[in-house]
């Protein structure tokens, strides 16, 4: 009896550090090529860092992702010179998207990454490869039309995402739920528990096109802010985020763009955007 | 490495702690409270209040607690239509409560049980003689030895509440750790600090919280 129990407890820590270093990870093969464009050339590899929850843009059923995140994705590792079967997606959240990229977890994010000056600190982004801007997600029979009639109503969004921040500092009367997920927010909405959700309309518009909302909700369609999605790479790593760039011209004018946009998100019967080539970053 | 001077950002760090004392507080009381009754239905000569003592802690210990809070909100609210208070984040700070304090008072519950296990029957047998109810018997000789056996486990139990009152977070409170994912989504060149001061600050707040304990234990013992 004695015995059993001493090793159910060894047991029990044997797992508890297993798991702990599981949560390390693992960097080799990044040591010896630092940009992505060498070690594209040399392994054949990239690891993306994607969303998994965000239907249209990165969602993850099963193993494997969709998205119009995880095709541009493919675009970008295709102009490397990987091949689909060498691309790794790792799902990354938005707190921790530049600890992944510093550390080498993973090679290039392309998860519904806001380009702004902070960031742009400690990680070098190519892109933007989309515009989108904050809109508002409503029951179909909502009277609200836009974030000036939100006073007095219940918004709901991410716990720490822009949007959520941007609601609380402009728009002081509307009253703001937040959960840690977009789907619990799309949930709520859907329960009558809140007014309206809000972030990207590009997001909003992926949940407002699943089937089990059909008709349900509709998006406000009147955007209060610019987001510009950008592709991250690590800090110095200049000559990928040129290429990046590059290759976003060239998808720009063959078509790959407005296929990838035509298979996820333009699902919707919403037409292909134009990706602006003049508005790219400069790398710097 | 300004984002600790930045007042806005000063201010989310401390409603966040605001947020997490207020939790502590509220399901201490409520989950201590809790605790001690279902202690009592555990002991008692009645079957129906020993079950559900029973079944009580079965369920909310091996409950993971983020699917308590989940259900509080989607369940109790959402779907049952409990509203604890008008303003949004009163009735999440209630509901949160409310999950925290069903979960804490499983663990409470068996402190105390334990705790009554150190009482020598005599006690009890002598209370029995001269003529006390079950009820007097537990609340006048058992539960203040009992109680004063188990203070160490109480307040690993208060520490332990502390920290997992972060997960009312999961249902909208601005608690320590969404303020946290909140900074570090704004400034992503401080993602490190930013971590290590909210760390910190629980780590000061509860460790001379762990040594009190000890030391109000060394003082309440039972000397036997």
């Amino acid at each position: 009896m004695r015995i059993t129990r001493m090793a159910a407890i060894a047991g029990a820590f044997a797992l508890a550090l297993s798991a702990a270093a599981c949560g390390g990870g693992d960097d080799s093969g990044s040591g010896s090529a630092s940009g992505i464009v060498g070690k594209a050339s040399s392994d054949k590899k990239l690891v993306f860092g994607v969303k998994n929850d965000q239907p249209g843009l990165g969602l993850q059923t099963g193993t494997a992702y969709t998205g119009f995140d995880i095709e541009i994705a493919k675009i970008i590792a295709k102009g490397l010179g990987v091949p689909e079967s060498g691309i790794e997606y790792k799902t990354t959240v938005s707190a921790n998207r530049e600890p992944f990229i510093q550390q080498g977890q993973v090679d290039v994010v392309v998860a519904t990454y806001t380009i702004n000056d902070e960031r742009k600190k400690v990680v070098n982004f190519g892109g933007p490869y989309y515009v989108a801007g904050q809109d508002l997600l409503v029951p179909t029979a909502s009277t609200i039309t836009g974030p000036e009639a939100l006073a007095g109503k219940k918004v709901c969004s991410v716990s720490g995402s822009t949007p959520a921040k941007r609601i609380q500092t402009d728009y002081k009367d509307a009253q703001l739920q937040q959960f840690d997920s977009y789907s619990k927010c799309v949930q709520a909405l859907a329960d009558g528990k809140v007014d309206a959700v809000t972030t990207d309309d590009i997001i909003l518009a992926g949940y407002a096109a699943q089937d089990q909302y059909a008709g349900k909700f509709k998006v406000v369609g009147k955007k209060f802010s610019d987001e510009p999605y950008g592709i991250g790479v690590k800090k110095d790593d200049t000559e990928g985020c040129n290429k990046i760039n590059e290759i976003l011209k060239t998808a720009a004018t063959d078509g790959s763009y407005k296929a990838a946009w035509d298979a996820t998100l333009g699902k919707s019967g919403t037409a292909a955007p134009e990706l602006d080539v003049t508005k790219l970053t400069n790398c710097s | 490495m300004d984002v600790f001077t930045d007042p806005d950002n000063i201010e989310t760090y401390t409603t966040g702690f605001l947020w997490i004392l207020k939790l502590t507080v509220a399901a201490a009381v409520g989950s201590g409270v809790l605790g001690v009754l279902l202690a009592g239905m555990r002991v008692s000569p009645v079957p129906v209040l020993r079950a559900f003592g029973t079944g009580w802690v079965n369920i909310f210990r091996n409950t993971p607690l983020t699917l308590i809070i989940f259900f509080c909100y989607f369940g109790l609210y959402s779907a049952l239509g409990l509203e604890l208070a008008d303003d949004i984040d009163l009735n999440n700070f209630w509901l949160g409560v409310v999950g925290l304090s069903v979960y804490t008072a499983a663990f409470v519950c068996e402190a105390i049980r334990s705790g009554i296990n150190t009482v020598p029957v005599g006690q009890a047998e002598a209370a029995r003689a001269i003529g006390m109810s079950f009820l007097q018997t537990l609340r006048l000789i058992v539960l203040p030895q009992a109680g004063r056996a188990v203070i160490a486990p109480l307040g690993s139990i208060l520490i332990a509440l502390c920290k997992n009152s972060t997960i009312v977070g999961t249902i909208g409170l601005m608690e320590s750790s969404s303020a946290m994912k909140e900074l570090i989504n704004a400034n992503g060149d401080a993602v490190i600090p930013i971590f290590l001061v909210f760390a910190g600050t629980f780590a000061v707040v509860l460790i001379p919280t762990g040594y009190f304990f000890g030391w109000l234990s060394n003082r309440l013992a039972v000397k036997r």
